[in-house]
């Protein structure tokens, strides 16, 4: 039996076209608002699994500016200062530490990488402690190295294809003449270790000309130690810059927000100019379908019945609109992610959108809800449609 | 006989501009249950708001109408929009000069769309009953824009007995058609009156039509002559 969804349907079907870019509008914005949800969700997690993989939760570094120690926690970096790794000395008996690690940072330019040269990451790590906070490390072929200042280095999985180097293999530091024998390929591991040549902090210190000093401590607490108040005990130390992973949190969260208000505004105005576009396809429909919808009620058909055609035609339209968005956003998800990480000063490794059931579903359910309110207008409009009025615009008096 | 419209001294007045336009102009009339009504008279005489007025689609400004028993309009006030729909549903069926047909609906979705608004039982039934005894039984599932302007009205007619109506108007029924497809719609709607007793109330210049009525009504500068 006819029943005023299939009417809806059929109408909508009628004007394929405008029907099609409605749906699109809408499709577009939904593709931006479940992509800036998901960027909200997964730039949280993708943050906090950068910092978790640090493997400590304070990281101590010469004095200087936050950011430049924020970037140094998270990307590595050469740092401009440099702390005495006498230092770790003092640290050690510490009740709250239950491990130290000492790190030493340098970066060199290579002419000879790639087609215009390329900045290779050195750092100098212990292999007693390092390896230990970064569990999540595996290897493609070999294994750490053991002695604390043998010359030699575990590559990160895309530096090891940069340098196109295997275990055994030996490299030269440029401008520093040290061979190097590689011990070991690490596995991807998503994080900037990806790119990073790890060397005993012993050896590095000695190619490098940096005997007795390192670029920061990386400091695991215990479980139960207030992390809040040793930082404040940090502080204390000469010429010493704390960064907690909480500062780091909150440092980079501040330097996001920023952008994050900008994309949320651009979400809003395209749900708004989607609301728009399906106030005005849905009015443009009521108007032409003027003496038909007059027709309708001279037939029996009561404003809740005109109202309820409208509406569903609105409904219709919002719900293919929101689905498509939803697999717009699952299909772009990579260009989307390439365009926000160009726009961020700061952005974690791995996945920046995380998509989720709860969140398409609820982000279908915004775009539908909003689309539906913006339906209650034109439906309303139609409900006053006089059959006379209807009549007497396309026949004129007898 | 039962009396199945009453009007007295119905009037309907429109204002353009200052000018003050009495379409319709005290006209009495009673119509009772199975009559074959015809209004003629020349264009602007007033017969198609005196149908409308009749069909409940537009509100008289004075004068006292009543349809089955029901006041339509009576001391100055017309019945509230729902009670008007329901009787629009349940009395009448249309039938107009220009169809009116929904082009993305199929024939038989046409002719079943007033029982989507008065949901009935036996309605598919009653469609193809109606279409079998219009002779569009080969066109159910066209659309109207594949049929000819005869079928498209005899669609129209089907459409307007879906719901078996106890009165059924038609405003220039004929006015779009050749004079074959004129006489066919004409046949159709005197069976209609004949053999269903259904009371036909309709306008037309056509005076082949106008003949098959049992009451031809004159109207001349909205009164009745």
């Amino acid at each position: 039996m006819l029943s005023i969804g299939h009417i809806a349907y059929k109408n909508i079907y009628r004007k394929k076209i405008r029907s099609i870019l409605t749906i699109l509008g809408i499709a577009l914005s939904t593709w931006v608002l479940i992509s800036l949800l998901g960027f909200n969700r997964g730039y949280d997690n993708s943050l906090n699994r950068d910092i978790d993989n640090l493997g400590f939760q304070i990281l101590l570094t010469a004095k200087g500016c936050p950011y430049e120690a924020a970037t140094l926690m998270l990307q590595g970096g050469a740092a401009l200062r440099y702390i005495p790794e006498s230092v770790l000395g003092n640290l050690a008996t510490d009740k709250e530490v239950d491990a130290l690690t000492p790190m030493l940072m340098q970066v060199i330019f290579d002419p000879d990488q790639g087609e215009s040269g390329a900045m290779l990451s050195y750092l100098g790590i212990d292999p007693k402690t390092f390896p230990g906070m970064k569990n999540y490390h595996t290897f493609v072929q070999g294994d750490w190295f053991k002695d604390p200042s043998a010359y030699e280095a575990v590559l990160g999985f895309e530096a090891a294809e940069l340098e196109q180097r295997e275990v055994g293999d030996l490299m030269l530091i440029p401008e520093h003449n040290a061979e190097i024998k590689v011990v070991g390929i690490l596995k991807r591991s998503g994080t900037q270790d990806d790119g990073t040549i790890f060397m005993p902090y012993k050896a590095v210190q000695k190619i490098f000309d940096k005997e007795g000093q390192i670029t920061s401590v990386g400091i695991k607490v215990h479980k139960e130690a207030d992390i809040a108040a040793y930082e404040e005990q940090l502080y204390e130390l000469p010429d010493v810059q704390v960064v907690s992973m909480a500062s780091v949190k909150t440092t980079i969260s501040n330097l996001v927000s920023t952008a994050r208000v900008m994309v949320m505004s651009i979400a809003m105005i395209a749900i708004l100019i989607a609301m728009v576009g399906v106030m005005n396809t849905i009015l443009m429909s009521v108007f032409e379908r003027y003496q038909e919808i007059g027709i309708m009620k001279s037939m029996g058909a009561s404003a809740s019945h005109i109202f309820k055609l409208i509406w569903l035609e609105t409904l219709i339209i919002c719900i293919f609109g929101g689905i498509a968005g939803a697999l717009l956003s699952f299909g772009l998800s990579g260009a989307t992610e390439a365009m926000i990480r160009y726009l961020l000063p700061y952005a974690p490794t791995g996945s920046l959108i995380r998509l989720y059931p709860q969140l398409v579903l609820r982000s279908i359910g915004i775009i539908v809800f909003v689309g539906i309110l913006s339906g209650i207008y034109p439906a309303f409009k139609a409900t006053r449609i006089k059959p006379i009025e209807a009549i007497k615009s396309s026949e004129g008096e007898a | 006989m039962n009396t199945l419209i009453k009007a007295r001294e119905l009037g309907k007045i429109y204002i353009r501009g200052a000018e003050e336009i009495k379409a319709v102009d005290l006209i009495d009339l009673d119509i009772e249950q199975g009559e074959f009504i015809a209004f003629v008279g020349p264009s602007g005489s007033g017969k198609t708001t005196l149908l409308h007025l009749l069909g409940c689609l537009d509100n008289p400004s004075s004068g006292e109408l009543h349809i089955d028993g029901t006041a339509v309009f009576s001391n100055g006030k017309t019945l509230k929009e729902g009670a008007l729909t329901r009787l629009r549903s349940a009395l009448f069926g249309y039938v107009f000069q220009k169809f009116y047909l929904i082009p993305s609906l199929s024939v038989m979705e046409n002719i079943l769309l007033p029982g989507v608004f008065n949901r009935r039982a036996g309605q598919k039934e009653n469609a193809y009953k109606i279409s079998k005894r219009l002779g569009l039984e080969n066109r159910l599932n066209h659309l109207p824009r594949e049929i000819s302007g005869g079928e498209m009205q005899r669609v129209a007619i089907a459409r307007a007995l879906l719901n078996e109506p106890k009165i059924l108007l038609a405003d220039e029924p004929t006015g779009n058609l050749d004079s074959i497809r004129s006489r066919e719609i004409a046949q159709i709607i005197t069976d209609l009156n004949s053999e269903k007793g259904i009371t036909v109330i309709l306008v037309t210049h056509n005076p082949e039509l106008a003949a098959k009525a049992s009451r031809v009504i004159e109207l001349i500068d909205g009164h009745l002559q």
